[in-house]
């Protein structure tokens, strides 16, 4: 009993210290930094309607600022719009617009440095060079928030969501669009990103680099300049995202670059010039994926090893799987393929024949681009049959023994 | 003239050939779509009917009614009637009743399965491979006397227009492979009718393949205002040119 009177106490002395600081353009206090500067550890900052240019506002004890009906905090192409660090800082329902832009310098609306549990929700962020700008952080939540920029160019323009040496952030239900890359992460681990959406970016939907053990799920790529490239990184789970319509002359759905013991596993590519780029990989699993309407599902570079490719459907692409070599070390067992066009006697539901999914002309595309312009002509379907009959050019250990009749129901 | 062409078409009825050919594209269109679960599919095996079966029918079937008419057109050339009108009704009664057994045969299943841009992509370069290839039969034909070199003649057009053209395109692209093609291929691409419409078709089905290199290159050309233009332009080209140069032919020829 003593017990419960003592935590009744502490809570009601907490609830009495956390007080709510109003700040309006109406009110006794006018503008947000002022707000902060009177708020104590705990408190809650509102703030009403109205734009707001202070130039750069810091944010450095455990406030909760709150936006009521997406105040605008407006950084005149001259300032950072916010600047976060230390421990438990929640900044919700604000409109950021015009960050400073510059080409040598990483500013942001959002700037968040040496910090730990912030919580980055429902803001809308227009015009600025770099979204959110994640540095040295640590259990930092990104979370619904609307991140649109105006990129002209690789070299002038920054990223959505950017982080650099951070753990355990979560980054959910974003839509993130018009930037370089819409979420870059560099030396990022044990994080999630799920539920976002990154599209017409210039230049990679998602990019990281060194970001091991993260986990990437429901999310959407859609018509970015050159799609999502992943590079140098292990223990990488993606699963159930959609990666659509990335098109161009050097454009994947995935370039997976020396990545290692990785899950992926139910995602979608559709109508991508290239579903999958693999080179340097190891001990991946790439299962029940759909690719579909892609120009190459997949293109596996003869320096990846021990790669699972099982269960997935593969519909209506121009070209099944690619390669540049006669070296094949990874297993393509398993998958549906609607090419095929074995038999089943024993009806098991799976055909009796191999399928060798590298077609002739597949590899005289890689040796000579031009011959494009002779896709499916009489010619080119006779030099495949011929090829299937009697293999000379393609690698003949690139095969599927057990490809199944039916699709699979993904 | 069109008096001259009615004729010529209740020939052809008569025969009841076309009509089999009609029935046999239907049947085979309907199968392929109803077989091929993903639409996508059927329309690529229908793509190659158009680019391979449709030259050859209207080739051949076009040479053997012109040597078998060969009686009546000895007996117009008898009354007063210009030997150019003559050509001419004959290739519109011809055309005209191949075009009908393709739309109707083709273009209705198309209609109901698959009416994408593909699909009015597909009705537009069958129904311009017919005109050309019946124009190119017209050229064979007039030029020889004999029935079986002239269905020859036509044969190997055919042939060459389906492989071996295709077969020096890919040695020269091998032989050149050091040289920028890009500008060449598209250009070659153009000296056959069949190629050109194969790129037309494609150009809708796999757009995904056709960002990627090269094929970016072709994308813009053929997928811009100047690309359809020049497009129809060469088929109307190929439509005409062998059709004038049998006209040619046919009004000196000593029958």
């Amino acid at each position: 009993m003593k017990f419960l009177t003592l935590i009744v106490f502490l809570g009601s002395q907490l609830f009495s210290f956390a007080n709510t600081i109003v700040v309006g353009k109406d009110k006794p206090i006018s503008s947000i930094t002022k707000g902060i500067e009177l708020a104590k550890n705990g408190d809650t900052v509102k703030v009403y309607p109205g734009v707001y240019r202070e130039g750069r506002i810091t944010i450095n004890k455990s406030i909760t600022l709150i936006g009521i009906n997406f105040p605008v905090i407006d950084g005149q192409k001259k300032f950072e719009n916010m600047v976060i660090s230390g421990i438990n800082v929640k900044v919700q329902g604000f409109h950021f617009i015009d960050s400073k832009h510059s080409s040598s310098e990483d500013f942001s609306a959002i700037n968040i440095v040496d910090a730990t549990k912030i919580i980055i929700q429902d803001n809308k962020i227009d015009n600025a060079h770099f979204g959110i700008h994640l540095a040295n952080s640590t259990y930092c939540t990104i979370m619904g928030n609307e991140i649109s920029g105006k990129a002209v160019s690789e070299q002038s323009a920054g990223n959505g969501i950017h982080i650099w040496k951070s753990s355990h952030a979560f980054i959910t239900n974003n839509h993130i669009q018009g930037h370089r890359d819409g979420i870059y992460f560099e030396f990022v681990t044990d994080s999630e990103i799920r539920n976002n959406k990154s599209e017409n970016n210039i230049r990679y939907g998602l990019h990281f680099m060194f970001s091991h053990n993260n986990y990437y799920a429901y999310n959407t790529f859609r018509k970015n300049g050159a799609g999502v490239a992943v590079m140098y990184t292990h223990h990488v789970r993606m699963e159930h995202n959609m990666f659509e319509q990335n098109w161009g002359t050097a454009s994947y759905a995935i370039l997976l670059k020396d990545i290692t013991d990785s899950w992926i596993l139910d995602n979608q590519f559709v109508s991508n010039t290239v579903g999958i780029f693999m080179e340097g990989c190891n001990r991946i699993d790439v299962k029940q994926n759909l690719f579909s309407k892609n120009g190459w599902a997949m293109k596996v570079q003869a320096n990846c090893v021990d790669n699972v490719i099982s269960k997935n459907n593969f519909k209506g692409n121009t070209f099944d799987i690619a390669t540049n070599g006669t070296m094949v070390s990874s297993s393509f067992d398993y998958n549906y393929w609607d090419k095929y066009e074995g038999y089943d006697l024993n009806k098991d539901g799976i055909g009796d024949v191999d399928y060798h999914p590298v077609s002739m002309y597949s590899m005289i595309i890689e040796q000579n681009p031009n011959a494009l312009i002779l896709l499916r002509s009489f010619m080119v379907t006779l030099l495949d049959k011929a090829e299937k009959a009697i293999p000379s050019l393609t690698p003949e250990n690139l095969v599927d023994k057990k490809p199944k009749m039916r699709p699979f129901a993904l | 003239m069109m008096k001259l062409s009615k004729y010529v078409l209740y020939d052809i009825l008569r025969s009841k050939i076309i009509i089999a050919y009609t029935l046999f594209l239907f049947i085979v269109s309907l199968s392929l779509f109803q077989m091929e679960e993903d639409s996508s599919k059927a329309m690529l095996s229908l793509m190659n009917i158009i680019l391979i079966a449709l030259p050859l029918v209207s080739l051949v079937f076009t040479t053997i009614h012109y040597y078998n008419s060969y009686e009546f057109i000895e007996l117009m050339l008898s009354q007063p009637l210009s030997r150019k009108k003559i050509l001419l009704s004959e290739y519109t009664g011809i055309s005209l009743s191949l075009l009908s057994a393709f739309l109707i045969g083709v273009g209705i299943p198309v209609a109901f399965y698959a009416a994408s841009e593909t699909g009015m992509a597909m009705l537009f370069t069958g129904s311009t491979l017919t005109l050309v290839f019946t124009s190119i039969a017209f050229f064979a034909s007039v030029r020889a006397r004999d029935k079986a070199k002239g269905i020859g003649f036509a044969l190997l057009l055919w042939f060459y227009f389906t492989l071996i053209y295709d077969g020096i395109v890919l040695l020269i692209l091998f032989s050149f492979s050091d040289y920028p093609l890009e500008k060449f291929t598209l250009l070659i691409s153009a000296l056959n009718p069949i190629d050109l419409g194969r790129i037309f078709i494609m150009l809708k089905m796999d757009v995904s393949a056709l960002m990627g290199y090269t094929g970016a290159l072709y994308k813009d050309f053929f997928g811009s205002g100047t690309g359809l233009l020049f497009t129809v332009g060469v088929m109307i080209l190929w439509i005409t040119l062998p059709l004038w140069l049998a006209v040619r032919k046919f009004r000196k020829k000593d029958i």
